[in-house]
């Protein structure tokens, strides 16, 4: 609508450079040859990486952040999936009430639905771990897969799933012979988005996790030791080149054969 | 039986809602809502000893709670911080969203994707690299020695509640530019061209029609940073020092080394319940203010 506005440019690419900077130097230390992360930088190096390679205890993390992120990100797509069918193609008493409620845990504190489930888990006599740990990841997950599993779902023609029902399937057959096809560009997003959260999430695995560490846990003890944080680096280098394919893969996802993708389907996040 | 349950799925739709619900509602009465319960009602226990709670009910906990100085002045420089924080992020990425919604023509996905793409990036790393860069022997000052415009590292810039305000405010960047930036792409354009022809400039169209238009977009950006933000642990941890510390940092230390159930129960409610209060206060006034400007 307007033509140009020169000041807003140049403030939005220095805002772009605030944004970026910090992210951006961790990789760039990571291939410095020195302990310190100060400036000027010393020379190449790829032994961060080879430290990375070998260490034993980050291999441990590692696939315990991956059997937490998927096992919580199968879920709470499915969750998720049921939920948004629920609350696009029926008309659900209390709707908003409901909605709200499963919305919730994305706005609460991490912190106090930390310690909420310690009071719970410990209460029950359980030992904490990987599973509280998971059930928590769940449930900070769902409002995320529910927010893009909607939008999805409100993008398509709904005369498609009830041609279907006048032709004789019925709502189990037609929910996933047309629905879930329609959507599972969605779906596929809202895995690898989910997978991608709980595998950062560090708050509600600190608190529940006990001795079960997950990637960011490691990498919060390695922190403090000066000598140990280089290979940190490295690690961080790694998660945010992958993380970011990840992410682009999925915002991707979300807007392949979506009719309404020109109007920026990006519903909420 | 067989036939009745078909019967009631297919003649009433809300069964069928609900049943669709069902796995979603159960997460969160049994993850979230009954677990916070049990928190509520240990807030009113008494911790005797390492293993001991004693369950009868007593309001001491929030007695102690008001009573030590430290509780209060935490909780009020958590909320101050998160308030800060939520104006910070708002006045800083506005000016950003505004010019994605009504200059950018080509691509505005691609600025999108990539305003948000940081946010995804391990959280626990992009507030590291602030103490990196903020630290005695950081980037700024290392970088401001060796070209010799500093001879002693600048003290200031980490250890403080800036240096938290500020890494919070880039940490939370993508939850206030995406809520502000689909509401005010939603902005129907021929009411800024009404505007303009019935003699408005484009100062007065601003305020008095783009603004008032794009609040939802402020609400919702207020409600997602201010209250998740007023329980951050990772940030004051690493950047904040003594003066940086929150109520959080009090939490977790009452549910790990002092070992008080019952106190850290309720410093979270006590938490939780000004955090939401403070939250429908700035929503009530920002909805008030909505109403005047239009």
């Amino acid at each position: 609508m307007y033509k140009k506005n020169n000041t807003l440019l140049i403030y939005s690419i220095i805002y772009f450079a605030f944004l970026y900077i910090p992210v951006m130097l961790l990789p760039i230390f990571s291939f410095n040859d020195a302990i310190h992360m100060v400036f000027p930088l010393k020379g190449f190096t790829f032994k961060w990486y080879d430290q990375m390679i070998h260490s034993s205890r980050l291999h441990k993390a590692l696939m315990n952040s991956i059997k937490v992120g998927l096992v919580a990100s199968i879920f709470s797509t499915f969750i998720a999936l049921l939920a948004a069918k629920a609350f696009t193609r029926y008309k659900v008493k209390f709707h908003q009430l409901s909605y709200g409620a499963i919305l919730l845990p994305f706005v609460i504190p991490e912190i106090i639905i930390a310690v909420a489930l310690i009071v719970l888990w410990t209460g029950m006599g359980l030992q904490l771990g990987l599973i509280p740990v998971t059930i928590a990841h769940i449930l900070f997950c769902t409002p995320f897969c529910l927010l893009i599993l909607i939008s999805r779902m409100e993008g398509f023609d709904k005369n498609l799933e009830e041609a279907a029902m006048d032709l004789g399937e019925n709502a189990w057959g037609t929910f996933w012979r047309v629905t879930f096809p329609l959507v599972l560009p969605a779906v596929i997003a809202s895995l690898l988005l989910s997978f991608v959260i709980s595998f950062d999430e560090f708050i509600l695995a600190f608190f529940l996790s006990s001795s079960d560490q997950t990637l960011p846990m490691y990498m919060w003890g390695q922190m403090r030791f000066p000598k140990k944080l280089p290979h940190v680096l490295a690690l961080g280098a790694v998660i945010i080149v992958v993380t970011s394919l990840i992410v682009i893969i999925s915002y991707w996802l979300r807007n392949i054969g979506n009719p309404s993708s020109k109007k920026n389907n990006i519903g909420g996040i | 039986m067989k036939k009745f349950l078909r019967k009631l799925f297919s003649k009433h739709e809300n069964v069928r809602a609900y049943a669709l619900l069902s796995p979603a509602l159960i997460l969160v009465i049994l993850a979230m809502a009954s677990p916070l319960l049990l928190m509520l009602v240990t807030s009113f226990h008494t911790q005797v000893s390492m293993m001991e709670i004693d369950s009868t009910l007593t309001l001491d906990r929030y007695a102690d709670f008001f009573s030590k100085p430290v509780y209060p002045t935490l909780l009020f420089r958590s909320i101050k911080i998160s308030f800060l924080v939520t104006l910070v992020t708002l006045l800083t990425t506005y000016p950003l969203a505004y010019y994605i919604a009504f200059y950018v023509k080509k691509n505005k996905m691609l600025w999108i994707v990539l305003m948000t793409l940081p946010f995804w990036t391990s959280y626990l790393l992009r507030v590291f690299s602030w103490r990196v860069i903020l630290g005695h022997k950081g980037v700024i000052n290392s970088a401001l020695m060796f070209s010799g415009a500093i001879d002693e590292p600048l003290s200031f810039l980490i250890y403080s509640q800036t240096a938290v305000v500020l890494t919070l405010a880039h940490a939370w960047a993508a939850f206030a530019i995406l809520p502000l930036y689909v509401s005010l792409d939603k902005i129907d354009k021929s009411l800024l061209e009404a505007s303009y022809d019935l003699g408005c400039s484009k100062f007065q169209t601003f305020w008095r029609v783009t603004f008032p238009l794009s609040l939802p977009g402020v609400i919702g950006a207020i409600l997602i940073i201010f209250i998740p933000t007023v329980g951050d642990y990772v940030t004051p941890q690493l950047v904040g020092g003594t003066d940086g510390r929150m109520l959080s940092n009090m939490i977790q230390s009452l549910f790990g080394r002092a070992n008080n159930f019952p106190l850290g129960a309720a410093s979270a409610v006590m938490m939780l319940l000004s955090v939401s209060f403070v939250a429908l206060i700035v929503t009530y006034i920002t909805k008030k203010v909505s109403l005047r400007m239009s």
